[in-house]
């Protein structure tokens, strides 16, 4: 991927097993979110392919991606906070209902059951994260970990195969890191979505992922399990490096 | 919940007995006029909301539109002997595809752009309307539009009954604005409206959804419009000018916006206050001005929008956790 000259992430080879927990780390500026970007369609790659099982996904409309099954979440979480929790979550329904304008004008039977139907599931999502006791709060009243949970659950609500977490944990105390890490376990575990995520917090990778990629520069240095990737020399270089830099 | 579903009605009931009692009580045409004027400026101030308020675009076009709808209507049954039941249709039709094919080239822009965008559209629908003048009457307008025709028993030459189909119209539109934004559709609106990335992420076609909205607010319009021609009589090009948008903005602006009295209180507050002061018509900018500023700084959330949050706190509705 190139912004004007600069490379921003170049010759990436990722392949991320299914129903596993990959992480991918690296220094600021690495290229993970960059990374992110364009396997969620956001950004079209220069050159490169994505691949969701054996579907060529890549150049693909962000909307269209999130149909087949990629759903992400983001660094800062976008929900809209003068709506209650569960009115954010249903929206993530959307793409499973097909209700439109004369739907909506004549309250149709299809549109109460889709609307019936979105609302369940979204509750279900939330109490999956443990967010089901705010579903009538206001976004605005939660607290940014709970905001982090339910925009995870509003991720769930499109019933994706693959999950993309950028930073779930950002701006969160260590104790509800723990909260948050055994969450995403069990997003992986009981629901047997693919989850990808980036993360800074070390702790939290090694105990959670199956695998992990470092990105630096946007190269990728180094990938394997957790155990090895600790040890690593050039990824042990990588952040000592930026630690210097800072 | 019974306790709450009556109140509701009253909410309901209360303005809309007053609105079927006003022409009866004050019982002069002058005033019922006005109260015409204002409901169909309000049908198409909701059609700036259903754009501006719930999926966050601003389109100075919008009395455009009003104006095509308008001379949709006022041509053709002027001109070519249409009944206004069958010329309102073709106005709706023709301004939606209009609008249709303006969103294509107008929605590639977001925000001020668009806005500027669509300004331009504003000014050159201006210039078709005065230059085309075989079809339009020029600077002058039109004339003579006739009143609708009577369905069955039910005439509307007479003033009030132009009042109550008026404000029946009125009622639909809000009907529609109301049913449109409780459902799939408006948590859509507004799911674009808050995040774009977040809805895309969420398999939304924010592109596809941008031009609904649009084409919803020009069919408001037109159907403001088309009233406006037929229960005015005559219709001239300032009525689609970008004077006229702007008015239409301040309306919603201080009544309210993405609330769903906030369109028609804002009309009819500053429609009326502005009859009110026909005496100092120089001046009214003047009084409107820092009125507007006011309603910004102090209510945000325009007149209804406080209103809600006032009602809220006294009666212990929304709270935090």
């Amino acid at each position: 991927m190139r912004f004007g000259g600069l490379k921003a992430v170049d010759q990436v080879d990722l392949e991320v097993p299914a129903g596993k927990i990959t992480a991918i780390i690296g220094p600021n500026g690495a290229g993970k979110t960059t990374f992110f970007n364009v396997v969620a369609g956001f950004y079209a790659p220069t050159t490169g392919r994505v691949l969701l099982d054996d579907q060529d996904v890549t150049g693909l409309p962000s909307h269209k991606v999130a149909r087949l099954g990629i759903a992400r979440t983001f660094q800062t979480t976008q929900l809209f906070p003068e709506a209650s929790v569960l009115d954010n979550v249903i929206v993530g329904r959307r793409l499973h209902t097909r209700s439109n304008v004369f739907d909506a004008v004549l309250r149709s039977p299809r549109h109460r059951r889709e609307e019936e139907l979105s609302r369940e599931k979204a509750l279900e999502a939330l109490s999956f994260t443990g967010a089901g006791d705010l579903a009538e709060v206001l976004v605005a009243n939660i607290s940014q970990e709970a905001r982090k949970r339910v925009a995870i659950a509003l991720a769930l609500a499109t019933e994706p195969r693959v999950l993309l977490l950028d930073e779930p944990a950002a701006g969160i105390n260590p104790h509800e890191t723990d909260g948050l890490t055994s969450l995403i376990r069990s997003v992986s575990v009981e629901l047997g979505v693919t989850v990808c995520l980036v993360e800074h917090k070390m702790r939290m990778i090694m105990d959670l992922s199956d695998h992990v990629a470092v990105l630096n520069y946007g190269r990728k240095i180094a990938e394997g399990p957790p155990e090895v990737i600790r040890n690593d020399p050039t990824v042990i270089d990588a952040y000592l490096g930026a630690e210097h830099d800072a | 919940m019974g306790a709450a579903r009556v109140k509701r009605l009253a909410a309901l009931g209360a303005p809309l007995l007053a609105a079927i009692l006003f022409p009866l009580v004050v019982d002069n045409p002058y005033l019922v006029s006005v109260a015409v004027t204002a409901y169909v400026t309000a049908i198409a101030v909701y059609g700036l909301d259903v754009l501006l308020g719930y999926t966050g675009q601003l389109s100075l076009a919008h009395a455009g539109f009003f104006g095509v709808g308008g001379y949709v209507v006022g041509i053709l049954t002027s001109d070519y002997g249409f009944s206004f039941w069958t010329a309102l249709p073709v106005a709706l039709a023709v301004t939606s595809l209009l609008g249709h094919l303006i969103g294509l080239a107008a929605l590639r822009t977001r925000h001020d752009y668009f806005a500027i965008f669509t300004l331009a559209v504003g000014v050159m629908i201006v210039i078709v309307i005065e230059r085309w003048e075989g079809l339009t009457g020029g600077t002058d307008g039109l004339i003579g539009i006739p009143p609708p025709a009577s369905i069955g028993p039910l005439s509307f030459t007479s003033l009030n009954a132009q009042y109550y189909l008026v404000l029946a119209f009125l009622v639909f539109t809000i009907y529609v604005v109301w049913a449109l934004m409780h459902s799939l559709v408006g948590r859509t609106f507004l799911a674009v409206r808050n995040s774009e990335e977040l809805a895309r992420a969420v398999g939304i076609d924010t592109g596809r959804t941008h031009q609904l909205s649009f084409v919803i607010s020009a069919a408001l319009a037109a159907l403001g419009g088309a009233l406006y021609a037929t229960f005015l009589g005559s219709i001239g090009p300032d009525v689609g000018d970008v004077p006229m948008t702007f008015n239409m903005l301040v309306y919603l602006m201080i009544g309210g916006v993405a609330s769903l009295p906030g369109p028609l209180v804002g009309t009819l507050l500053i429609m009326g206050l502005m009859q009110a002061l026909t005496a100092f018509q120089e001046y009214t900018m003047m009084i409107l001005g820092p009125i507007l500023v006011l309603v910004i700084i102090f209510f945000p959330h325009g007149i209804a929008g406080q209103g809600k949050v006032l009602f809220e706190r006294l009666t212990g509705g929304r709270k935090g956790a």
